[in-house]
C-alpha cells in the first residue's frame, strides 16, 4: 500500500512539475495553494503575510530554501517533494519582488 | 384625484413584481467564488443557478451561516468582511469590515447575534444580526479558530497560540467567559456534535484530539485518540484538515487524519477509537451523508482532484472518482440523495446522485469553493 502510495506521489509530482513551469501556472499555485494557509491576498491567515514588504529581510536563496524545506516547528510544510528547486526559485523572486519575471 | 391613479399603478406594479419575485428559500444555497469576491445563488431542485451576487471583498476561506427564517445569509470573509446578504432580493443588504483577518463565523440559536472569530488581531466580535452592530468585543491575543454556537446562546471558540478554548454565554447580554485551558499545542480547527454537547478540537502541534463536554458545569479538557498523532512517520501538511465536515455515522465519528492519509473512526459514546480507514491523500473533508450511511472525502493539494466515498459499516473505500482540478467542498442535500462539489481550477459546480455515483448536471462557477444550502439555518454547530 506503502508504494503504491508512493509511486503515485511520483507520478503526480512529476505531473505538478511540468504543470507549473508556466509561469500563471507558478502564480496560480501561490495564491491558490500557498493562498490556503497565507491568504489568497498573501496578507496571512493561519500562516504569515507574506507580502514583499513582509519578506523583505529574505534573499531569493533563503526564501526558496524555506519553500523547499518549511519551517521545522510550524505549520509550513517542506515542498521540495511537489516542485523543482527552480520553481521555488521562481516563487521565492515572485514573493520578493511581486511580479514574475 | 391623481394621488388615487398613482396609488393604483403602484398597487398594480407591487402586486406584478410580488409575484414574479415570490421565492421560497427552502431549498436554495449559496457556492462562494473566492477568487472574485462574489456569492453565486443556486437552486438546488432545479440544479441551477439563479443569479449572481458580487462586491463582497476578499472570499478566500469564506464561510457563511444563515438566519433561522433562511432569508439572509452572513458572510465570512477572509479580509475581515462581515456581508448580510438577502436571498429574497437577491443582494447585499449590509457589509461591515470588522477587522483586518477573519476565518469563519456562527449565529446563536435564537439566529440574533452573529460571532466572527479573528487572526487580526485576534479574538472574537459579536454582532447584532439585525443591524450588524457590535454587541461585544473578546479580544485573545491569539489567533481564534474553531468558532461554533452551542446552544443557550453560547459560542465557543479555541485558541491557536495558546490551546485553551473559551465558552462565551451571551445569555445574559454582556458575555460571561468560561476558559478552558490545556486543550492542547496549536489546536487548527474544531466542532460541535450536533445535540452541542461535545466540541472536539484538532491539534496539529501534538498527538491526539481533545473533547470538551458542554453540559459539564466545569468543563475539562478530555484527550481523545493520545495514541494518534502526527507521529514518527510525520508528513507535510498542505492544507488544514476541516473538522466542521465531520461525519457522525451511527454510533461513532468520522474525522479527517492531519499528516496521515487516514480517516480516523471514533466511538461516539466513549471516544475511543474505533478503526482507520487508509484513504488516497492527506483528508481535507470527510463527510457524512446524512444518512450516516456514506463518508465522502477529498483531499489537500496535490491530490485534490480526487474523491473517495467510505461505506460506514464496513468502513471499506466504495467507489473512487475523478471530478477534476482542486475540488474543495461538498455539500449534501438536506436528505442526501445528491451531493453538490465545487471543483475549483475546473470553474464547476458538479452534482451526483449518491446511490448510483451518477452525474447529473453542472453549474458554472469563478473558481468555486464552499457551497451552503439554506438548510443549514436549522443546525447547530454549521
Amino acid at each position: 500500500m506503502l508504494r503504491l502510495v508512493a509511486i503515485g506521489l511520483f507520478f503526480c509530482s512529476a505531473a505538478i512539475a511540468d504543470e507549473h513551469s508556466s509561469p500563471d501556472a507558478l502564480i496560480r499555485l501561490v495564491h491558490q495553494d500557498c493562498g490556503s494557509c497565507h491568504g489568497l491576498t498573501l496578507k496571512g491567515g493561519l500562516g504569515p503575510d507574506i507580502r514583499p514588504d513582509a519578506l523583505s529581510h529574505y534573499d531569493v536563496e533563503t526564501l526558496s530554501e524555506v519553500v523547499l524545506d518549511g519551517i521545522q516547528g510550524t505549520a509550513m510544510p517542506p515542498w521540495r517533494p511537489l516542485m523543482s528547486e527552480t520553481e521555488a526559485k521562481k516563487i521565492a523572486e515572485y514573493l520578493l519582488q511581486g511580479e514574475l519575471k | 384625484m391623481k394621488w388615487i391613479a398613482n396609488a393604483l399603478v403602484a398597487l398594480v406594479m407591487t402586486g406584478s413584481v410580488h409575484a414574479e419575485t415570490i421565492l421560497a428559500t427552502g431549498d436554495l444555497g449559496l457556492v462562494v467564488e473566492r477568487a472574485s469576491g462574489s456569492l453565486l445563488l443556486v437552486d438546488q431542485s432545479e440544479r441551477k443557478m439563479l443569479t449572481r451576487i458580487s462586491g463582497l471583498g476578499d472570499l478566500s476561506h469564506a464561510s457563511l451561516v444563515y438566519s433561522p427564517d433562511q432569508r439572509y445569509a452572513y458572510v465570512f470573509g477572509r479580509d475581515g468582511g462581515l456581508t448580510k446578504v438577502d436571498i429574497v432580493e437577491r443582494k447585499i443588504a449590509n457589509r461591515v469590515v470588522q477587522s483586518g483577518n477573519a476565518i469563519g463565523g456562527a449565529i446563536s440559536d435564537d439566529g440574533s447575534l452573529v460571532a466572527v472569530s479573528n487572526y487580526e488581531p485576534g479574538g472574537v466580535r459579536i454582532f447584532d444580526a439585525d443591524t450588524l452592530d457590535l454587541v461585544a468585543d473578546i479580544p485573545t491575543g491569539s489567533k481564534t479558530i474553531g468558532l461554533v454556537d452551542a446552544p443557550g446562546k453560547r459560542f465557543v471558540f479555541t485558541l491557536w497560540d495558546d490551546g485553551e478554548t473559551w465558552i462565551a454565554d451571551l445569555s445574559a447580554g454582556k458575555p460571561q467567559i468560561t476558559k478552558v485551558t490545556g486543550v492542547g499545542t496549536n489546536p487548527y480547527d474544531a466542532l460541535v456534535t450536533d445535540d452541542g454537547r461535545l466540541y472536539i478540537t484538532g491539534l496539529f502541534g501534538e498527538d491526539g484530539l481533545t473533547a470538551i463536554d458542554l453540559w459539564d458545569d466545569n468543563p475539562k479538557p478530555i484527550r481523545v485518540l493520545p495514541e494518534y498523532g502526527r507521529g514518527q512517520q510525520e508528513m507535510p501538511v498542505y492544507k488544514m484538515p476541516h473538522l466542521e465536515g465531520w461525519a457522525r455515522a451511527g454510533r461513532e465519528f468520522v474525522l479527517p487524519a492531519v499528516g496521515h492519509h487516514q480517516v480516523l473512526w471514533i466511538n461516539a459514546d466513549d471516544l475511543t477509537e474505533t478503526g482507520r480507514t487508509e484513504t488516497y491523500g492527506q483528508p481535507v473533508f470527510a463527510m457524512s451523508r446524512p444518512d450516516g450511511r456514506q463518508v465522502w472525502v477529498n483531499f489537500a493539494h496535490p491530490l485534490n482532484d480526487t474523491i473517495q466515498v467510505i461505506d460506514t459499516p464496513s468502513k471499506e473505500i466504495i467507489h473512487a472518482f475523478k471530478p477534476g482540478p482542486a475540488v474543495l467542498h461538498m455539500e449534501f442535500t438536506p436528505r442526501g440523495h445528491e451531493v453538490w462539489v465545487s471543483v475549483r481550477d475546473a470553474g464547476k459546480v458538479m452534482i451526483y446522485d449518491t446511490h448510483t455515483f451518477e452525474k447529473l448536471a453542472e453549474i458554472d462557477a469563478e473558481s468555486p469553493s464552499g457551497i451552503f444550502f439554506t438548510s443549514r439555518a436549522h443546525k447547530t454547530g454549521l
